[in-house]
């Protein structure tokens, strides 16, 4: 026995395959490498570890926000960095954990409503509620509680399957909404009218005061949120608890079978979620000096959810980059930013769109690109020697497009019905494109891409705060249906 | 078997003499008010409660099949409450109708559960076919956006305004006086609605039941791979399946909008909640269960709106849902489900 020669592992031949080792999987990556350049930086990209990422991107997106005014700030890196948070947060329950928590956005709602109610002053229904705690009693006391929220709701739905719980925690946040909104008999949420008059941020310990009351004051101080949240998940996902959460997360039976007590590390899981919410809230209600109740409704989950799944479910750097890519885009899609900001974004994302759409053929890119721009114009010349009112509509404030959109978008005068029809008709193109392959799909994009360009110009840019909504909708179905596990996220590979 | 029927037998038991306290407390000790109210609001219950059976069916078919909760189905019933309403709209309005009402009302029905019933279709084939073997958390999301996406696109399309039905102006005032006319009153639209739900309802079980689509939808729920093996095409039949249950919301979005006048976009979302509830109650995945789960829970949000108040009612369907989940996972009609390894 002892004079066995080892195995060779040079030699590739059936009998020296190492016991142990899968060629097929050690060769994974190199099959799946990538030449060039975006492959030099895929391949310096991966090979950092995580921490290295997140040390690299938390500043890359963070302080550039600082030079700018005050407002900016406010509308973009404020809510970036909140919903960072909550992203990170949600993706604890989502990610590491696999429960679908459609209530998250109550613990936020929570967190907010119990600063606005520790450190403010408002009376209601013949209650007068005057409590000044310093900034750092009444934020521990916002996380803790909800924490203790999430115990509960978690324990109250611990037996349930996935959709159950989805379903569950839905209404609840839905029972949130109803209660802070008009429920509550002894005034403590003030209805719909909220909490309006709330301290700001007053630390005052051991006889040192210091108050937070700038936008760039909040914005540093939730930059420190983000990166302390950020090192405690980090660290977390990697510790034995971390663990436990991706193996009941892959298969609960077989955890449970291997001694991990699921239903507790599920009610951990969301727990802790809530605890991040709550410390996102009431950070919020602070910088907002208020907490409404519609702050705190579904739209406000749909955008969480849109920073995980875009950001990649499970991933720490996904979610600060989930964040960005969807705060700006939301907040450029607002009726108050410069619609032309919205144009820009719009027709970038197109472009982007139809790249990918494209992305294994240049020959067709280029075919479907030329004649979009052709049957454009076309579209718009037949017009206008057929039908002069397609094109004497004017254009909403086009700025530097305008000779550009007035030359190859049909604009109709009174278009409204016009552009409903097209929205319609829109939606059928964009399912038949779906359905089709190879250079019949070539064949359909033109029009699409006219007809979406004529929706967007009559009907899309007047409403973008709306239009925001229908498209991260459609990012939301989109995203799953292409790519699942989002930016960042590393694709699962289904063992049967 | 035995044991499960004894079960279900138990629950209705329980369901039963609860049910009974309830009425003999309402009746007899009732505070304020008499037994003419109690049964105004059980009459409202039970019209209520079918709209909710009818949305709770969709949802039980397609978790039959699927094991998937389908987010999209309120919003589908919105779509269809607006198809309808379109209808209406083009036949020349509540007040002025183009053709006889009897026609008018069956051409809103018919338009809307066949705009729902393609919808559905629609849905299923981009939102959820693609994701048939992805993990159990992706279609949920999927149809989240479904939901999101088609909330807007109405708000988008048509606005935020309350569209009105005039459903009474429409068909009629009138009703049936039980008791005399200080007693309970069911107005013929009521009649209408509950019967139209009845006759849905009917029709859904002689197709589950005894048509050569009804077996192989059962088959398919009982195991889709089998189904397949037996030359059963589970695709057609998922598909299928989500036609009916959709055009079933259609339809019910009608009701809502004859019974209750008012819709707008946002009426989808907690109609849902309410339609899933039922399902729950009743036992999902079960069709009595949905039928019974959603008279259930139109009675109690009738009687929770008439003695405590409309926003009370909400959180009170809430808790019945949290209490069955935690005393009945299995609904009162459905049969405790066996994990297989």
């Amino acid at each position: 026995m002892a004079d066995t020669p080892p195995p060779n592992p040079d030699q590739p031949t059936p009998a020296n395959t190492e016991i142990g080792v899968d060629r097929w999987v050690s060769e994974a990556d190199e099959r799946r490498d990538r030449g060039g350049l975006g492959g030099r930086i895929q391949r310096l990209w991966g090979g950092l570890p995580p921490s290295g990422k997140l040390a690299l991107l938390t500043p890359a997106i963070f302080l550039p926000f600082l030079p700018l005014s005050e407002a900016t700030i406010y509308n973009y890196g404020l809510f970036i960095l909140i919903y960072a948070l909550l992203a990170l947060g949600l993706n604890v329950v989502v990610g590491f954990a696999g429960l679908l928590d459609l209530g998250y956005v109550a613990f936020f709602g929570f967190g907010a409503y119990a600063y606005a109610f520790l450190s403010g002053t408002h009376h209601e229904k013949g209650h007068e509620y005057t409590h000044h705690w310093s900034a750092q009693y009444s934020i521990l006391t916002a996380v803790v509680l909800c924490a203790v929220l999430g115990l509960f709701l978690g324990s109250s739905s611990r037996r349930l399957l996935g959709d159950y719980l989805a379903i569950v925690t839905l209404f609840f946040g839905q029972a949130f909404v109803v209660f802070t909104n008009s429920a509550d008999p002894y005034g403590i949420t003030n209805g719909s009218n909220g909490l309006g008059n709330i301290d700001p941020l007053h630390f005052s310990a051991f006889g040192v005061h210091l108050t937070v009351s700038s936008t760039r004051g909040y914005y540093w101080f939730l930059f420190g949120c983000v990166v302390l949240v950020l090192i405690i998940v980090h660290l977390l996902s990697e510790s034995r608890t971390g663990r436990a959460w991706k193996a009941s997360r892959e298969d609960p039976l077989a955890a449970e079978l291997m001694g991990m007590p699921v239903n507790r590390l599920k009610i951990m899981a969301f727990s802790f979620g809530a605890a991040i919410a709550g410390l996102a809230g009431s950070v919020f209600a602070a910088a907002q000096t208020g907490a409404f109740p519609q702050n705190f409704g579904t739209q406000v989950l749909i955008l969480i959810y849109a920073v995980v799944i875009l950001g990649g479910t499970g991933s720490l750097t996904g979610m600060l980059a989930g964040a960005t890519a969807i705060i700006v885009s939301f907040q450029v899609l607002d009726s108050t930013s410069p619609p032309n900001n919205a144009r820009t974004l719009f027709y970038l994302g197109l472009i982007v769109g139809v790249a990918a759409l494209f992305r294994k053929s240049r020959l067709k890119m280029a075919v479907a690109v030329v004649s979009t721009i052709a049957l454009g114009f076309a579209v718009h010349a037949i017009a206008e020697a057929v039908w002069p009112r397609g094109t004497s509509g004017s254009v909403t404030s086009g700025g530097y497009l305008t000779g550009a959109i007035k030359d190859w978008v049909l604009l109709p005068t009174h278009a409204n019905r016009l552009a409903i029809y097209g929205y319609l008709a829109l939606i059928v193109l964009v399912v038949v494109i779906v359905q089709l392959k190879g250079w019949w799909r070539v064949a359909v994009v033109p029009p699409t891409l006219v007809l979406t360009a004529f929706v967007w110009e009559n009907l899309l840019i007047q409403q973008p705060a709306v239009t925001r909504y229908v498209l991260f909708g459609v990012l939301l179905i989109a995203l799953m249906a292409t790519r699942p596990q989002g930016l960042f996220g590393t694709a699962k590979v289904e063992i049967v | 078997m035995a044991s499960t029927s004894r079960q279900v037998l138990g629950n209705l038991a329980g369901l039963g003499v609860l049910l009974a306290i309830w009425v003999v407390y309402a009746v007899y000790f009732s505070p304020t008010q008499g037994w003419t109210f109690f049964f105004q609001l059980t009459v409202n219950g039970i019209i209520l409660g079918s709209i909710y059976a009818l949305i709770a069916l969709g949802y039980s078919l397609v978790y039959g099949i699927l094991k998937l909760l389908n987010f999209a189905h309120g919003d589908v019933y919105m779509i269809g409450s607006f198809i309808g309403f379109g209808v209406l709209t083009l036949l020349g309005g509540p007040l002025s109708p183009a053709i006889p009402v009897a026609l008018l009302v069956l051409c809103m029905f018919v338009a809307a559960m066949l705009g729902s019933g393609v919808l559905g279709l629609a849905i299923e084939r981009f939102a959820y076919r693609p994701l048939r073997d992805a993990p159990r958390i992706a279609p949920l999301i999927s149809a989240l956006g479904v939901a999101f996406f088609l909330e807007n696109s109405v708000l988008l399309l048509f606005g935020a305004d309350y569209r009105n039905y005039d459903g009474y102006e429409l068909i009629s005032y009138n009703g049936i006086h039980l008791g005399g006319d200080a007693g309970v009153f069911v107005s013929y639209l009521g009649v209408l609605v509950i019967s139209g739900a009845l006759l849905l309802m009917v029709a859904l079980i002689a197709l589950v039941r005894w048509s050569r689509f009804g077996k192989a939808m059962r088959a398919v729920s009982f195991d889709r791979e089998a189904a397949a093996m037996m030359g059963i095409d589970p695709d057609r039949v998922i598909a299928i399946t989500f036609l009916v249950g959709s055009a079933l919301g259609g339809a019910a979005g009608v009701m809502f909008g004859l019974v209750y006048s008012q819709i707008y976009y946002l009426i989808g979302f907690l109609a849902g909640l309410k339609g899933f509830t039922a399902a729950v109650v009743g036992g999902i995945g079960s069709i009595p269960g949905a039928m019974l789960g959603g008279l259930l829970v139109g009675l109690v949000e009738s009687w929770a709106k008439g003695y405590l108040n409309g926003n009370v009612a909400d959180l009170v369907v809430f808790g019945i849902l949290i209490g069955v989940m935690l005393l009945r996972p299995s609904g009162l009609l459905g049969t405790p489900a066996l994990q297989k390894v």
